[in-house]
């Protein structure tokens, strides 16, 4: 799960993190009193204008703006409240800015990069520093991987102050802005193990012109299987920065996520949900959806797939795959036929059930009078599902 | 012969009295393993399953009086860290964890804890194990296998079903089907499952299935490359994922690096796995091989 950055920063503010503070508009009406409580609060007359939506890539797409004045600051807000914002990590479409963050403006000497994640490899948390700040790191990382230090944390001992101090030292600090920072480290180490995050990313951390360490920007992955014991946490998706489809599909604890092709597809398991879009692709068509219907697919959530693939307009045909093991595959065709029978067959179907009860699923299908095209093995419904989709 | 489990194991289950757990315990009963015991704190002195398998409070106790040697755990998953411990606690020499959803800085504590004592766990998130015609632990369809001599290793449940159907329709039966789990961190990795294949004088060849996120698939075809001698046959899951999305599988997101089903593949191929573009030629590929 994702949250904003001015979410992110109020986390930060109560783990003791500075940050580069501000307030969050979703109104226009309230800009110019929200400029001036800045400007007042934090004493400065220019502020800084970001739009708050999730993707990263803000700052190149026009989502953050420098406004040295009031008339500034008014007008760029006014532009980026309801706009289009593109980034290389919204897709082409975009995202629409619905909240805008209005922050002080700090005076910059250095700007660096910094963040915790887990290593699968070391099973350990990571914690990575670079002197590239606000520039994409994986391109640091690839280009000049020698400017990332790290230090690798074992969670049973937690974070010691000599690996903090490593990474200061790595940073070039000096002074105050590195006992500043190796502060800042420790904290933000016990901020991902708090809330649970598989990440933790600032970019940049700047160094200001007063010596002082602040965090430009807060990122924040949160690990989905630990949300149940962070209730705040959970309060702070934002529904609008999902997709209305998997929004709906969520509500019925399906495991669903929307593509750009037109070959729906239902599967249990997600090993088998992703093989079946990736044959979907060999046999020439494109799939519309990943959507694991888990080990206990019902005929309820067979007909609740049904209808979240349906509400996609591009689909022209669906491809059900299932390989019962728990799950007996009678009881799929029986949810198949329910939900065909309520909500009509508007595109072709093409059924594929192997496993437990397969053999009287066949029947069941055969003998129910709708035209399910039937498949025996996943090459086969590949192509069959394809060509439907085609001379749909 | 087989790898990690056979007829001999002796099994209890962590969470026996719960729906999940009672459920699967009957279908591994049905085909014949010998499960002696189960555990469910504040439920001790219960028989379970139709008086057939007794109940304990601890794993320790279910150890001592019943001389289990593999656990299996049934339990939710903000508890199911726990139970990884006390049953590597108790000395278990093997855990399997079915539970989807555990919390993933639980597992790493959990994972770095259990290595210090060396027990090892096949998990989370996984079918479990099965060893055909001898011993199923874990929730997979068991009529489905054929006694045979092929390994079969897989990070997903339905997948390794999947292969399983095709070796069979291809003439081929399996030794020892395992699923290691689709979480990003997990008990025993592909490595260590492939060395035990290596090592297992009845296995004659490997389906390895992979999917897209972290590094275990490359770091295990370096290893085939140096040290296996049997032939194995690879298909990677999740070529058309979009980056950044979780597909189902905790651990099932491309993140940057070689992690995707593309790099996957490639590096594989390099070190001389047969891969499949189509998960559809896994049988045939393994018969080919065989056959060489």
């Amino acid at each position: 799960m994702k949250i904003h950055e001015y979410q992110g920063k109020e986390i930060f503010k109560s783990y003791d993190i500075p940050i580069q503070d501000g307030y969050v508009i979703e109104k226009i009406d309230d800009v110019l009193e929200t400029i001036k409580k800045v400007q007042e609060e934090f004493n400065t007359e220019a502020v800084v204008v970001k739009a708050q939506i999730h993707a990263g890539g803000r700052g190149k797409g026009g989502g953050v703006k420098y406004s040295p004045t009031t008339e500034e600051a008014l007008a760029n807000t006014k532009n980026m409240l309801g706009m289009n914002l593109v980034t290389h990590q919204t897709g082409a479409e975009g995202q629409e800015v619905l909240k805008v963050y209005i922050t002080e403006a700090l005076d910059i000497k250095k700007e660096y990069y910094c963040a915790i994640t887990l290593d699968r490899a070391q099973i350990k948390d990571v914690f990575m520093v670079s002197t590239e700040g606000g520039v994409e790191i994986e391109k640091v990382a690839e280009e000049t991987p020698e400017k990332i230090i790290k230090v690798w944390i074992d969670p049973l001992v937690g974070i010691k102050s000599f690996q903090a101090r490593k990474l200061a030292f790595g940073l070039g600090l000096k002074g105050n802005a590195f006992k500043i920072a190796t502060k800042v480290f420790m904290k933000m180490y016990k901020c991902y193990i708090g809330t649970d995050a598989t990440i933790v990313e600032i970019n940049p951390l700047v160094l200001t012109e007063d010596d002082y360490i602040v965090a430009l920007d807060a990122k924040f992955n949160f690990d989905s299987n630990a949300i149940f014991r962070h209730k705040d946490i959970a309060e702070l998706r934002d529904i609008n920065e999902e997709d209305p489809t998997e929004l709906e599909a969520s509500k019925y604890d399906l495991n669903y996520i929307k593509l750009d092709g037109n070959v729906g597809c239902m599967v249990n398991g997600a090993g088998l949900a992703m093989a079946t879009m990736d044959i979907i692709k060999l046999a020439g068509g494109e799939p519309a959806n990943f959507l694991d219907v888990g080990g206990a697919a019902s005929a309820e959530t067979v007909k609740n797939g049904f209808k979240i693939i349906l509400s996609d307009k591009n689909v022209k045909a669906i491809l059900i795959n299932i390989f019962g093991g728990i799950v007996r595959c009678d009881r799929v065709a029986n949810g198949v036929i329910q939900a065909v029978k309520e909500l009509g067959l508007t595109v072709p179907v093409v059924v594929r059930l192997e496993g437990t009860n397969s053999d009287e699923a066949k029947t069941i299908l055969s003998e129910s009078g709708l035209s399910i095209i039937p498949s025996n093995d996943m090459k086969d419904a590949a192509k069959k599902v394809v060509d439907a989709a085609i001379n749909n | 012969m087989s790898i990690l489990v056979d007829k001999d194991s002796r099994v209890m289950v962590q969470g026996i009295t719960g729906s999940e757990g009672s459920f699967h315990t009957a279908q591994m009963l049905d085909y014949g393993t010998n499960v002696v015991s189960g555990v469910t704190p504040g439920k001790g002195g219960q028989i379970a399953l139709d008086g057939k398998v007794p109940v304990f409070n601890s794993v320790k106790e279910a150890r001592l009086e019943t001389n289990a040697n593999v656990s299996i755990i049934f339990v939710p998953p903000q508890f199911a860290t726990e139970a990884i411990i006390e049953a590597s606690d108790a000395g278990l020499e093997l855990v399997v964890c079915i539970t989807e959803g555990v919390p993933v800085h639980d597992m790493v504590k959990a994972k770095r804890i259990i290595d210090q004592k060396g027990t090892r766990l096949v998990g989370p998130n996984c079918p479990g194990i099965i060893t055909v015609d001898e011993c199923k632990i874990g929730i997979m369809p068991g009529f489905i296998c054929k006694k045979g001599n092929i390994g079969v290793l897989s990070k997903s449940g339905t997948l390794t079903y999947e292969a399983i159907g095709q070796l069979v329709n291809a003439g081929l039966g399996q030794t020892t089907a395992i699923g290691i789990g689709g979480d990003p961190i997990i008990g025993t990795t592909m490595i260590d499952t492939l060395k035990l294949f290596e090592a297992d004088p009845e296995t004659a060849g490997v389906v390895l299935i992979g999917e897209i996120g972290g590094q275990m698939e490359n770091d295990s075809a370096r290893w085939v490359k140096e040290n296996m001698s049997k032939p194995v046959v690879g298909f990677i899951a999740g070529k058309t994922a979009p980056p950044g999305r979780r597909m189902g599988h905790a651990g099932a997101i491309v993140s940057g690096g070689d992690d995707t089903a593309e790099a996957k593949m490639r590096i594989m191929t390099e070190c001389g796995i047969a891969v499949c573009e189509s998960v559809a030629e896994i049988g045939n590929k393994m018969k080919e091989k065989l056959n060489n």
